[in-house]
């Protein structure tokens, strides 16, 4: 029953002088409900301590792991190996910037989309710490809630074919994002104010719908609906603001 | 070398974290979160359940109040806590909720009508009033009186987390992620700043500032297993207790919870049991009524932890290439109701188990959950011992949990603790000047410079950094886990004594160059088996039980003796062990001890003789 899995990893320590890149090779006995985090776990600590990938939750929770698993996106802690044939091939997702081996950088790519998109609620409300919370209903609520289950593990950037060619597009998560706070009733933007930050090539007009972005989100997040729905409303918009009166 | 220089120093852009750096921020001050991964994967986006305030909005939740949630509090605690910021905290955190709700978080909401919910297996009714709808509300917790746990579907965690972020964004706060900090910079008895390392490029940096926050977390990663994300390794607390002069508060209280998953540790709901989920050994036989007639498989989280491990040391755990663990038998709780009323679980057995827990049993085995020991603060947030140096969040011991917290109020002391040490944070800023001394800081860097050249160099020896690691947690896994009594702890703490003169020892196999990942294990490593020193001394010299801590040899909880906080510090580099000091528990009484009304153990009163502290 026991496999020997081998594992082909992208290695490359760009701080290392005498580093190229090259896939290594590894063998590890699989064991019952092993999964990658096990497994690049146990060759970082029994064969190469360099081996540089990163895991932080291990429970699908956090976005840590995403990487290529035999050419795929995919969060590395939730797949079992059980699910992989014996040739296992990991390399570091793409359109990220390289730290070494699998780890990518996808904060600084995040943090910066944060700021372009202004991800937070725009509000000339004060806080009254005496006041009751301003009501909402739950559906509503829960809706919200929907779109903002995304992890930022950057699997749908490393999905996306505009995301490849333009390094400027904001991608289906910083889409997704502007969706969440035109959803919000918190948030006081007006729609000509979204139109500024997405309505171009660099966001919704650049993308191109084939959707390899829902795809792979690991998280299921309704990703075609959200840029469907972005479409037409950035759409509308451009049309309003041709007509006389448009705001 | 790079040298950045900010007002406020915050080691974490976990909720606490962020929380202090916001309030600085929303003052005027610079603000910079310093974290080993994205802000936004700090281990508070894990949280699920959801986090205590007693609002009073859902009709399970009438009549709460701030006192009911401070009797629970205190309760939990089993009086280990210091009741000035339990009470703080309680008033505080119907604010924060409504705060969090002003910047973003999508909360659950009343939804008014009639509504069906279990307990016990058991169905009942309730029904949600018109005018309450639309307000905050709440779900029920273990060890509450009221339903009192605001909470988003399954995400609350992750909902505030990136709420919070998103505000620190919009205020400027600097976060720099990939970071890790090693020592902390500190010159006659100032707190200055950090020696850091970045895991960019694995260069050295230097963070100045005029006062400085740990909100790291717990260290839950000195146990092999634990529910805690991989980064929670103590490497902040270690680095704390490195300046030799700032305590850490009772360490040896370490929270265990009956199931998580082997082999990842990942929790599985205590819902599996509450709804009729039982415990099997390798024999496929339950085990649970023969030690609890009563309750079995629905006594206290620490009482089954501690009968499970008992029934694996008899020889009937189910051997497996990653050790012993039990059954979680759901099968017979039938299809429908596992996939609609446990889908966290069945999720969890799909993705991390690839097996399906309407017809595989479940490998589960009791492991670490939760730190209530930490940096020994004042109510304010001010550690002991270093002028400018503030704890908040589950890296500090602040200490409202004592010897055992209760579910949903460690995100909620996130998020109030920041708010209230935030704002005292601000007032120590407030007209304070810096001055830097540069020997001493050039000393911190030098002595880190030295300690990466002897690893790389192997010039103190050659231990393998997981090898060492593997037996300081073996030797924790062992003797100073649910079960304690004086012959394990006492092994434990001899074996650590010679693990960490192994760790002092260590030399790397790989280059350590660049963001090296054995390096970074290397730098932590002796900080951490001196946590784990603290642990299991603490836990040794601690004659009584008292909450998590429980004493097999001392069943009793000593309340003449042991109505204190055991503060922990390393005064000189060559200690083999920590010295142990006391205080009282607390300063204020508002509620004196007396029965929990659970876990029916025994209790040595107050007043039978004298206090020893
Ligand atoms: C599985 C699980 C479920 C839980 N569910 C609940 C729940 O439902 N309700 C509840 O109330 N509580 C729950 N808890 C507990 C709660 O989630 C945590 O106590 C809380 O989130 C801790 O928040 P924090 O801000 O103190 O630290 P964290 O969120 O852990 O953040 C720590 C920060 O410190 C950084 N850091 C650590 N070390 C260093 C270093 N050396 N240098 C630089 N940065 C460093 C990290 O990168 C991170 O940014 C749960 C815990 C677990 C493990
Ligand atoms: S649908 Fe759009 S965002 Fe998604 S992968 Fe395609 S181009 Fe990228
Ligand atoms: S939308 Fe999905 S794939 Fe993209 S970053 Fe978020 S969770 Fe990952
Ligand atoms: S490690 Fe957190 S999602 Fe994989």
């Amino acid at each position: 029953m026991t496999r020997n899995l081998t594992f082909s990893i992208f290695r490359y320590n760009p701080m290392d002088r005498t580093s190229t890149p090259h896939m290594d090779t590894f063998v590890v006995p699989e064991t019952s409900s092993m999964t990658l985090f096990i497994a690049l776990t146990r060759i970082r600590e029994e064969q190469d301590p360099s081996l540089q990938f990163d895991f932080c939750c291990r429970a699908g929770i956090c976005g840590a792991c995403g990487m290529l698993v035999n050419g795929r996106p995919n969060l590395a802690c939730k797949t079992k190996t059980k699910e992989l044939p014996d040739v296992v091939t990991l390399l570091p997702l793409p359109i990220f910037r390289l730290v070494g081996d699998l780890s990518v950088d996808t904060g600084t790519w995040f943090r910066e989309m944060y700021s372009r998109v202004g991800s937070w609620i725009h509000t000339d409300r004060e806080f009254d710490p005496l006041a009751e919370e301003e009501r909402m209903d739950n559906a509503l609520a829960n809706e919200i809630y929907e779109l903002e289950r995304c992890i930022e593990c950057g699997c749908c950037i490393a999905g996306c074919a505009t995301a490849r060619m333009r390094r400027d597009f904001l991608g289906a998560a910083g889409l997704n994002r502007v969706a969440r706070f035109m959803l919000d009733p918190r948030d006081q933007r007006t729609e000509k104010d979204f139109f500024e930050i997405i309505g171009d090539d660099e966001g919704i007009f650049g993308c191109m719908g084939l959707l390899g972005c829902e795809d792979v989100c690991p998280k299921g997040l309704p990703l075609q609906d959200q840029l469907g729905f972005l479409r037409r409303r950035m759409g509308l918009a451009a049309i309003r603001s041709f007509l006389p009166g448009g705001k | 070398m790079q040298t950045f220089v900010t007002d406020v120093l915050c080691i974490g852009a976990g909720l606490a974290g962020e929380r202090v750096a916001i309030a600085a921020a929303e003052a005027g001050f610079d603000a910079t979160c310093l974290s080993i991964v994205p802000a936004r994967r700090s281990h508070s986006a894990a949280a699920q359940g959801g986090m205590q305030a007693a609002l009073g909005n859902c009709s399970m939740g009438e009549g709460d109040s701030p006192d009911v949630h401070f009797v629970d509090t205190v309760k939990g605690s089993d009086w280990g806590c210091d009741q000035e910021v339990a009470r703080l905290f309680c008033d505080n955190a119907p604010i924060a909720m409504r705060q969090m709700a002003h910047w973003g978080v999508p909360w659950n909401r009343v939804v008014p009508g009639k509504r069906h919910y279990y307990k016990g297996g058991e169905r009942f009714e309730k029904e949600e009033k018109a005018e309450k709808a639309g307000l905050i509300t709440a779900r029920a917790f273990g060890g509450t009186a009221k339903w009192r746990t605001c909470y988003t579907s399954d995400g609350t965690g992750h909902t505030v987390l990136y709420t919070m972020d998103n505000r620190a964004a919009q205020l400027g706060v600097t976060v720099h992620d990939k970071v890790e900090v090693v020592s902390i910079i500190h010159d006659a008895g100032q707190c200055l700043g950090a020696v850091a390392r970045c895991l960019r490029t694995g260069e050295l940096r230097v963070y100045l500032a005029k006062a400085t926050l740990v909100a790291s977390g717990g260290f839950g990663r000195i146990y092999r297993e634990s529910t805690n994300a991989v980064i929670n390794d103590g490497g902040a607390h270690a680095a704390v207790l490195d300046t030799g002069v700032v305590p850490l508060g009772n360490m040896e209280a370490v929270q265990f919870h009956p199931t998580g998953i082997v082999p990842t540790y990942i929790l599985v709901t205590e819902g599996c049991r509450g709804d009729g989920g039982t415990l099997l050994d390798v024999n496929g036989e339950r085990f649970m009524h023969l030690y609890e007639p009563e309750k079995a498989e629905l006594a206290s989280r620490d009482v089954v932890s501690r009968w499970m491990m008992h029934h694996i040391r008899e020889g009937k755990g189910v051997k497996s290439p990653y050790g012993e663990h039990l059954w979680l038998d759901i099968r017979h709780l039938g299809e429908r109701h596992i996939r609609v009323k446990l889908r966290e679980v069945d999720e969890i057995c799909h993705n991390f188990l690839g097996i399906d827990p309407v017809e595989s049993l479940i490998p589960v085995k009791p492991v670490q959950h939760y730190s209530m020991g930490g940096i020994r603060t004042n109510k304010d947030g001010k550690a002991y011992g270093l002028e400018g140096l503030f704890a908040a969040g589950e890296a500090a011991c602040w200490d409202m949990h004592g010897f055992n917290r209760l579910g949903g109020n460690s995100l909620a002391e996130t998020v109030v603790a920041g708010m209230l040490v935030g704002a005292k944070l601000v007032e120590y800023l407030r007209g304070r000047e810096a001055v830097w001394n540069t020997a001493a800081v050039r000393d911190a860097v030098l002595r880190v410079e030295d300690r990466i050249e002897r690893l790389r160099t192997g010039t103190d020896g050659g231990e393998n950094v997981y090898a060492v690691r593997d037996a300081m947690q073996d030797a924790l896994q062992d003797g100073v886990h649910i079960f304690r009594n004086a012959d394990g702890l006492g092994r434990a703490v001899d074996s650590l004594r010679e693990i960490h003169a192994r760790a002092k020892r260590l030399g790397l196999r790989s280059n350590g160059v660049g963001a090296n990942p054995e390096l970074a294990m290397a730098l932590k490593l002796p900080g951490m088996v001196r946590l784990a020193l603290c642990v299991a001394h603490g836990a040794l010299m601690r004659t009584e039980s008292r909450g998590s801590h429980a004493r097999e040899d001392h069943p009793e909880r000593n309340d003449r003796d042991w109505l204190n906080r055991t503060l922990a510090t390393w005064p000189g580099e060559s200690d083999e062990l920590p010295t142990l000091t006391y205080e009282p528990a607390t300063r204020v009484m508002e509620m004196p001890p007396g029965d929990r009304g659970y876990g029916n153990g025994t209790i040595i009163p107050m007043d039978a003789g004298e206090n020893n502290s």
